[in-house]
């Protein structure tokens, strides 16, 4: 297409532009200290790491969209499954769990898998009729009564271990670079399960199906207790990097901060922080790079055929199912990756804050507004959404209580300064409807 | 004056036109019968009289009436009426519910129009309750037929409608359609079915690459060599 | 075995709270299924819409309540629906025409109206939360109950209890009403026979000359009144909180891909499908059994699945109907 063309020549400068106002954006919230920059590197790190965080979530996203069209409302979902990951794989063994309830519990999920593909094998292996209709109604009921005889007293028996201090199954110690990568995998796991039911179908269905496991992994994080302490959560997640305590007590950081004019709290502070955004900027920048590639292969350029016309792929004989369920894998893995980082981050647990609204829809957001099929697009999506989401708590109050000067104290003023925190729900709202409208391809449109 | 005159219609959907130069006349109470190879524009031309496709040239009136630029919707209300080819019934509605909506843009009583299309299909009276998607092939293209009639037409335009139709569910259909024109209604049609088609046919029009290749009555149409020989398959 | 015993606590513990939910889900499916009939999206915005009808109708209940105005035994609510109604029809109207009308001129995929319908939700979820917070709130009034559990053992002599709750009746009697008005317009009226058929075969109805923005605007005022009142409805039975109304979209979901999207009857259908299975596999079957079989002393509560995860049988009903018939029980209109 043409307007492609001349977009693409139009926007060779964009992105570098627009990542160079992003990076003034951050180093004014580090240094400038006014109404609406804290001045504080600490703070200012601190959103660029989660920013980071976001903006590999939404390349998963930008993967599923932008090179398929793939709507997936369960992000949050995918997002926690990969935070699971730090805990069963990186946190240190609990003693006496494995004892109390492991192999049976390994036994009872096998049951659970083993139930289910014997389902599946007897569905498509038995002749049609009543018969089979009968036979894997039989086969459900025996492996559900089965599964429970054996989990129940498992999950009592983890749970009843020391319950104040641990009660959860506890980890592998492994390293916890490690276990981002099994964060992946667990999400691509959950992916290739919803893809394999709800791909295919309409296009709407998958965006249901996805909100529905979205919610379920949510669920099971927050009961299962023998999993991940649910609600109580989880804390003591190993870093990659130093404790800031680690380094106060260390003479030789303590007079390379003296020598920068620093306090030792401030210091240590930026020191780990650092240390994190490096780590987060080479997984981003690695998964980009193999984005990218992937993308100019042919795989990718039938990806890119397949989306543009779905039929014309079909009938040229391409799988179109079979493609969209291993982008579907992919861009869940990736998300899976980056929520295990978030555990890792935060060095804590708490599914109680998998909020939808910040987790999926948020990210959606993100994708649009960086440039739906493009990898850079949708990591500036990422990074700078999440700059002003953050500041928005800050500057919506502020914006109103700027314009409500004038007026006099009273009820409705009062009311319009609390409900500003709500504010950045219509404003991301808005956003979202004005680009999908009159700039669909976002900051930095695909080439 | 013909009742029907669209002249020297040119245009397409994209940048080609699929129509080049084609003319087509109806007179009233005429069966008009298109004929011609795949591909020859017919169903376009039809669309393009029915102001469903965007003409750059030529042009349509009704019974004097210019009426180039009028929709679709404006031109039924002219007096034209239309069957498509497929999906040409509101399959989860009841016949009788499809004949009322035939005729949703009147607003005094339909009662008698529905009659009228019940006399001239009467199955369409004992399936009046049932709904038009589980009726055979033949009775829905009646009920299609039936709900185009049901805003009393001056011209029915049919495209195609015995495609995907028995041959004895087919020369019923024509019979009606005989009908139909008898009781001065103007009858355009597309038909696959030529030799048929254009027995019963008043004028016929030969259309190739969108063009008017040959036309005439549809009874010479038939005895003409070249055109049996190119055409009709000997 | 102490069968009557046992059929009252079904009756107490399943029947009834799975009649009133299913009356809600019901009406909230509807809403989906006829948006989904004629714009042909599935509309995630629905939950916030059905969130922020409530909210108007407390803020309106709220309202009559300081004017002293009351219905009596029956709350205050209903008298306050007709403004929740009115003010989300508005709304909604105003959403279709700023957002949606767009893209149906463009005739975008439907993908494109879904993600449109995601950044409406943000906006009903933010004008929800300036409205009224995300506080829980209870705003039903009234008469507790139309039986309660004391009445009943004095009425009736037997061990267990039976309570019926007005919301309870409430939910069942308005679902009924609403759904023979609904039906009564799609079947007997103009309008409602026009919507139908531009739901079937939007071609022909173009052609027939029934004019789409009427159908659509119509369309959007049904489905904000059938949100308002399902929403009024399940916040007065349980308690108003803006997030559970995200939440319930899935079963809603559900229930609308079960009985077939774009067919009402199937909405319907689906919706006390999923309100019953919910509850009763979610439902602790020891006492009954203990009623039926006096001599068994089974070791767990005899519960399927916990309520936290009533959430997944709604999805497992949904994975099982894809899996097996994508266009649902009653032939809905896709694949």
């Amino acid at each position: 297409m043409s307007t492609n063309r001349q977009a693409a020549a139009a926007s060779h400068w964009r992105a570098p532009i627009l990542f160079a106002i992003l990076a003034v954006l951050f180093i004014l919230e580090g240094t400038v200290r006014n109404g609406m920059f804290s001045g504080s590197w600490n703070t200012s790190l601190a959103i660029l790491n989660m920013g980071l965080i976001s903006a590999i979530t939404a390349l998963g996203v930008n993967m599923q969209w932008g090179y398929a069209g793939l709507f997936n409302v369960g992000v949050v979902g995918f997002f926690a499954l990969g935070g699971l990951a730090p805990v069963l794989i990186s946190t240190a063994p609990v003693e006496g769990a494995w004892q109390a309830g492991g192999p049976r519990m390994l036994i009872a999920l096998a049951t659970a898998v083993g139930t289910l593909a014997l389902a599946s094998m007897l569905w498509r292996h038995m002749p049609r009729g009543k018969l089979r209709g009968l036979a894997l109604t039989a086969l459900l009921i025996a492996g559900f009564v089965l599964y429970r005889g054996l989990f129940d007293p498992a999950v009592t028996a983890i749970e009843s271990n020391n319950p104040a201090r641990h009660g959860n199954i506890g980890g592998l110690g492994l390293p916890i670079l490690l276990s981002w990568l099994a964060g992946g995998i667990f999400a691509a796991a959950a992916a290739w399960a919803v893809g394999k039911v709800a791909l295919g179908l309409r296009s709407d269905y998958l965006a249901i199906a996805t909100l529905g496991i979205g919610e379920i992994i949510i669920a099971v994080l927050k009961n299962e207790d023998w999993l991940a302490r649910g609600v109580k959560n989880i804390t003591a997640i190993p870093r990659p990097v130093p404790f800031e305590i680690q380094l106060q007590r260390n003479p030789e950081f303590m007079e390379f901060a003296n020598s920068w004019g620093m306090a030792a709290s401030t210091a240590s502070g930026i020191w780990v922080k650092l240390c994190y955004m490096l780590l987060f900027l080479v997984v981003l920048l690695l998964l980009i790079l193999l984005a990218e590639l992937a993308l100019k292969s042919p795989w990718g350029r039938m990806m890119r055929a397949i989306r543009d016309n779905e039929t014309a792929a079909e009938a040229m004989g391409k799988d179109v199912t079979a493609r969209h369920l291993q982008v579907f894998i992919l861009g869940s893995a990736v998300i899976g990756i980056a929520g295990a980082m978030m555990i890792t981050l935060d060095g804590l647990m708490a599914p109680v804050g998998y909020n939808p609204l910040r987790y999926t829809f948020l990210i959606w957001v993100m994708v649009i507004v960086g440039g739906s099929g493009n990898n850079w697009g949708a990591a500036l999506g990422g990074v700078l959404i999440w700059f002003l989401w953050i500041k928005a708590e800050v500057w919506g109050p502020a914006l109103i209580a700027f314009l409500t000067a004038p007026l006099p104290a009273s009820s409705f003023k009062s009311g319009l300064l609390e409900g500003a925190a709500h504010m950045r729900f219509i404003a991301m709202g808005l956003v979202l409807l004005l680009v999908l409208r009159f700039a669909p391809r976002g900051l930095v449109p695909e080439r | 004056m013909n009742y029907l005159s669209a002249t020297d219609m040119r245009g397409g959907y994209g940048k080609a036109d699929i129509l080049h130069g084609c003319t087509l006349n109806v007179e009233k109470g005429q069966i008009a019968v298109i004929v011609g190879p795949n591909g020859a524009g017919k169903s376009t031309a039809m669309k393009a009289v029915f102001g469903m496709l965007p003409l750059r040239e030529g042009r349509v009136t009704l019974d004097g009436q210019d009426i180039t630029a009028l929709s679709p919707q404006e031109r039924v209300k002219k007096g034209m009426g239309f069957v498509p080819q497929v999906n040409n019934v509101f399959p989860s509605m009841s016949v009788e519910e499809n004949l009322e909506m035939g005729a949703f843009i009147r607003n005094d009583d339909i009662a008698a129009t529905m009659e009228q299309v019940f006399d001239l299909f009467p199955v369409l009276k004992d399936k009046r309750r049932q709904a038009a998607g589980e009726l055979s092939g033949g009775q829905r293209q009646q009920v299609a037929v039936g709900r185009a009639l049901m805003t009393r037409p001056q011209l029915l335009m049919l495209d195609e409608p015995t495609a995907g139709v028995s041959p004895i569910v087919m020369d019923e259909l024509f019979d009606r359609i005989i009908e139909i024109a008898r009781s001065g209604i103007s009858i355009l049609m597309v038909e696959q079915n030529a030799r048929q088609a254009l027995g019963i046919a008043d004028i016929g029009y030969v259309l190739v690459q969108g063009q008017n290749r040959y036309t005439d009555t549809g009874q010479a149409l038939l005895a003409d060599p070249e055109v049996r020989r190119t055409f009709l398959g000997g | 075995m102490d069968i009557l015993n046992a059929v009252v606590a079904v009756l107490n513990f399943v029947v009834i709270p799975a009649a009133s939910y299913g009356a809600q889900l019901a009406l909230g499916a509807l809403g989906v299924t006829l948006i989904y009939g004629i714009l042909r999206f599935s509309n995630f915005a629905h939950g916030d819409t059905m969130a922020f009808g409530t909210a108007i109708t407390i803020l309106a209940t709220w309202g009559l309540q300081a004017l002293g105005i009351s219905l009596g035994p029956l709350p205050t609510a209903l008298l306050a629906l007709p403004v929740g109604i009115a003010v989300t029809a508005i709304i909604v109207l105003a959403t279709d025409r700023a957002v949606y009308r767009f893209y149906r001129v463009q005739k975008a995929v439907p993908i494109i109206f879904v993600m449109a319908s995601v950044g409406v939700m943000f906006l009903m979820n933010g004008f929800t939360r300036l409205l009224i917070g995300v506080d829980e709130h209870r705003f039903a009034d009234g008469a507790r109950f139309i039986i309660n559990v004391r009445d009943f053992r004095d009425m009736t002599g037997l061990a267990e209890g039976l309570a019926f709750k007005t919301t309870q009746g409430l939910s069942i009697l308005m679902a009924v009403i609403v759904v023979w008005i609904l039906f009564w317009f799609l079947n007997r009226t103009r309008s409602g026979k026009a919507m139908r058929a531009f739901s079937d075969n939007e071609d022909l109805a173009l052609l027939s000359g029934i004019d789409p923005e009427k159908v659509v605007r119509m369309t959007w005022i049904i489905a904000a009144g059938l949100a308002t009142i399902a929403g009024t409805l399940y916040g007065l039975d349980k308690a108003f909180k803006p997030f559970n109304y995200f939440q319930i979209l899935l079963p809603i979901f559900a229930a609308a891909i079960v009985g077939g999207l774009g067919n009402p009857v199937g909405a319907i259908a689906g919706g006390f499908l999923v309100a019953f299975s919910e509850i009763a596999i979610t439902y602790p079957w020891r006492k009954i059994a203990g009623y039926l079989f006096p001599d068994w002393q089974p070791d767990g509560l005899l519960q399927l699945l916990g309520t936290e995860y009533k959430f997944a049988v709604s999805f497992v009903i949904l994975i099982v109907v894809l899996l097996f018939r994508p266009t649902g029980l009653f032939r809905g209109k896709s694949v």
